[in-house]
């Protein structure tokens, strides 16, 4: 058990890529650390160069107390699974299992009872004597988490370990992941592109861009207050909506305006907005801070619209409405007892509560 | 599957492939009958009453039995074989390193060597006889198994390095990584992961090697003198043809028992062989 520390991570490929920029990383011990971020955006690279599967080009890297700069990957006492298993193919199930403790000269006995162990703890016992061609999907990424489990290692790191499998799948292997983590009280780095998978694993959750941190939180706290633009459009799902405004008005009452939409700008972002006067901002909505105004709504009219929905998406359990404002297309998320039929006028009423604003040139947030 | 009319499988495949097998197997049959024919059926004209050109009438074993007691055959074959397995073994050692290296290291100018050894392989042995045969002449190796042994590999690690290097390529990178992350050196990792799963392809290079070093001529031609050093492809043209005088029941005997220890290690590896030149591996 261990905390991993990265300070200044810096990554330069030989043909100039900058793939990582100046990364500080505090991952405590027994957290279960999610990078996420879209391609190429260093998260990956940044995992391996903790597992010494990369060369650190400047920074330093340290689990526990030791520094693992220049540790080769076999002496950092780390367990890593890969998105596409690697499982060794001539090897059966327990000799896949069995091999890092073999390289590290357990005695037989206990590598037979840790391979065991960690079998039912996977529930691939009757798998054992199978050749990896010969399981399924999910099977193979059981066979090759149990590979990392059955060494006891300090931190487990997970490159993109689900993306593999079909969606059902990916949702039950994802819980029991969260299970056998808070079974087996390990530091865990993991990284996804999928920010619903971050959401979900993530004691904490590190979004990058471009190879640079761009928030690191509590997945409630990134969907709550996302730093910047990125993040907010970056995680949840359907996206934040963004519409490019400009500002009016003076004293208390500050408007906010775009094509076809004039709304107050709430109480407590007044001193925020006021200090941006004249530069341009970007209004940041969630689709679930957009409601279908009422009649009784009256005295929120402050903060509502007026717009025609092109398509209406019933999902079941919620319907997305999809229109046009503020010159942009939008996506609302109502109630599905609502019944709204496509091309309707329909009043929507933003949660002053609920807004974000960001400034649209650094896109970081008010 | 497409569903076809019957006949246009006879006419575009069927009859095709007979064909194509017919013509390609034709030569092998025409040395096995002309083998085990008599002389007085050989040297008979076609026009001859009760003629039988495709097939004989009387098989006999004389020219077999001539090849192994008249000819030094058993020890060109020994030869031969001995040749071939020892300079296999010497490529396929050098290729495998060879090619594991040029696949996965990145090193400064790999992309050059790996071209510069595919260049060489392209350099005709009848060119390269020329130099090597001073070579050999200078290191006092000629007239003996390791003139051959030796020279074999300069046209064969090319090949096996080029090949495998194809192979290791398919590899997912993943396994090798998974096993340093498990405990094993790089090295550890290549012995012990990556060429167990490179079986297939390490047995295509070295089946190829061994058919090309049991075929070679001209190396065997130059660089052996005495009757007892030469290997079969030489030995049975050198010592069947006297001045203008074709043995040609021996000589085909002796090609026909030459040719056989290639079809078995073939037919053994057959599959593998397939799948070598072919297939990749999956995760």
């Amino acid at each position: 058990m261990a905390n991993v520390s990265i300070r200044n991570l810096n990554k330069n490929y030989d043909n100039g890529f900058h793939a990582v920029k100046d990364v500080n990383l505090e991952v405590r011990d027994k957290e279960f650390l999610v990078l996420v971020g879209p391609s190429g955006c260093g998260k990956t690279t940044t995992l391996r160069m903790v597992a010494g599967l990369e060369e650190i080009t400047s920074g330093e890297i340290r689990i526990g107390e030791q520094v693992v700069n220049d540790l080769p990957p076999k002496e950092r006492d780390i367990a890593m699974v890969f998105q596409n298993y690697a499982l060794y193919p001539h090897k059966s199930v327990f000799d896949n299992m069995a091999f890092g403790l073999q390289m590290r000269g357990y005695a037989k006995d206990e590598i037979d009872k840790r391979v065991r162990e960690a079998a039912d703890i996977l529930g691939i016992g009757p798998l054992l004597e199978r050749k990896p061609r010969q399981l399924s999907g999910g099977q193979r990424q059981r066979v090759a988490v149990g590979r990392a489990i059955v060494r006891h290692p300090q931190v487990f790191l997970f490159d993109e370990p689900l993306s593999n499998l079909d969606a059902k799948l990916r949702v039950q292997m994802r819980v029991e992941l969260k299970r056998l983590h808070e079974q087996l009280e390990t530091t865990a780095i993991y990284v996804t592109h999928d920010q619903v998978e971050a959401m979900t694993l993530g004691d904490r959750v590190v979004v990058m861009k471009d190879g640079v941190v761009q928030q690191v939180g509590e997945p409630l706290e990134l969907y709550g207050q996302p730093a910047n633009r990125f993040v907010a459009g970056f995680i949840g799902s359907p996206a934040m909506n963004f519409v490019e405004v400009t500002v009016s008005g003076a004293g208390d009452a500050l408007w906010i305006q775009a094509e076809g939409m004039r709304v107050r700008v709430p109480t407590e972002f007044i001193d925020r907005v006021r200090a941006h006067a004249g530069k341009r901002l970007t209004l940041g909505v969630r689709p679930e801070a957009l409601r279908i105004a009422n009649g009784s709504d009256a005295g929120a009219s402050d903060y509502s619209f007026a717009t025609a929905v092109d398509v209406v998406e019933p999902l079941g359990n919620e319907i997305l409405l999809n229109f046009r404002a503020g010159g942009v297309p939008m996506v609302a998320r109502v109630d599905p007892s609502l019944r709204v039929k496509a091309h309707e006028t329909i009043r929507f009423s933003l949660d002053p509560e609920r807004l974000h604003f960001f400034d649209a040139a650094s896109e970081s947030a008010l | 599957m497409l569903i076809e009319r019957k006949w246009k499988k006879w006419v575009f495949f069927y009859l095709p492939m007979a064909a194509f097998i017919a013509f390609t197997l034709f030569p092998f049959y025409w040395m096995a009958v002309t083998a085990f024919r008599p002389d007085s059926e050989l040297y008979a004209t076609w026009r001859q009453p009760n003629a039988a050109p495709l097939w004989t009438l009387h098989p006999t074993l004389e020219h077999v039995k001539g090849l192994l007691q008249t000819t030094a055959f058993p020890t060109w074959l020994w030869n031969t074989m001995l040749i071939a397995i020892v300079s296999t073994i010497i490529s396929l050692v050098c290729g495998m390193f060879a090619g594991y290296a040029l696949a996965r290291l990145r090193f400064r100018g790999s992309e050059f060597l790996g071209t510069a050894i595919f260049i060489t392989y392209l350099v005709p042995q009848t060119l390269l006889f020329i130099p090597l045969a001073d070579i050999i002449r200078g290191m006092q190796l000629g007239n003996t198994p390791w003139a051959l042994m030796l020279t074999y590999p300069t046209i064969l690690i090319p090949f096996c390095t080029w090949l495998l290097m194809g192979y290791f390529k398919t590899i997912p990178k993943e396994l090798e990584e998974c096993a340093r992350i498990d405990g094993a050196t790089r090295f550890g990792a290549m012995v012990r992961i990556i060429f167990p799963v490179a079986i297939p392809g390490i047995l295509s290079a070295g089946i190829f090697a061994f058919t090309l070093s049991w075929n070679e001529f001209i190396y065997a031609l130059v660089f052996m003198a005495s009757a007892d050093q030469k290997t079969v492809p030489v030995g049975v043209i050198s010592e069947l043809i006297r001045g203008d005088i074709f043995f040609w029941g021996q000589l085909m005997a002796g090609a026909l028992l030459g040719s056989v220890p290639v079809a078995i290690v073939y037919s053994f590896f057959v599959e593998y062989y397939v799948t070598g030149l072919t297939g990749s591996v999956k995760g």
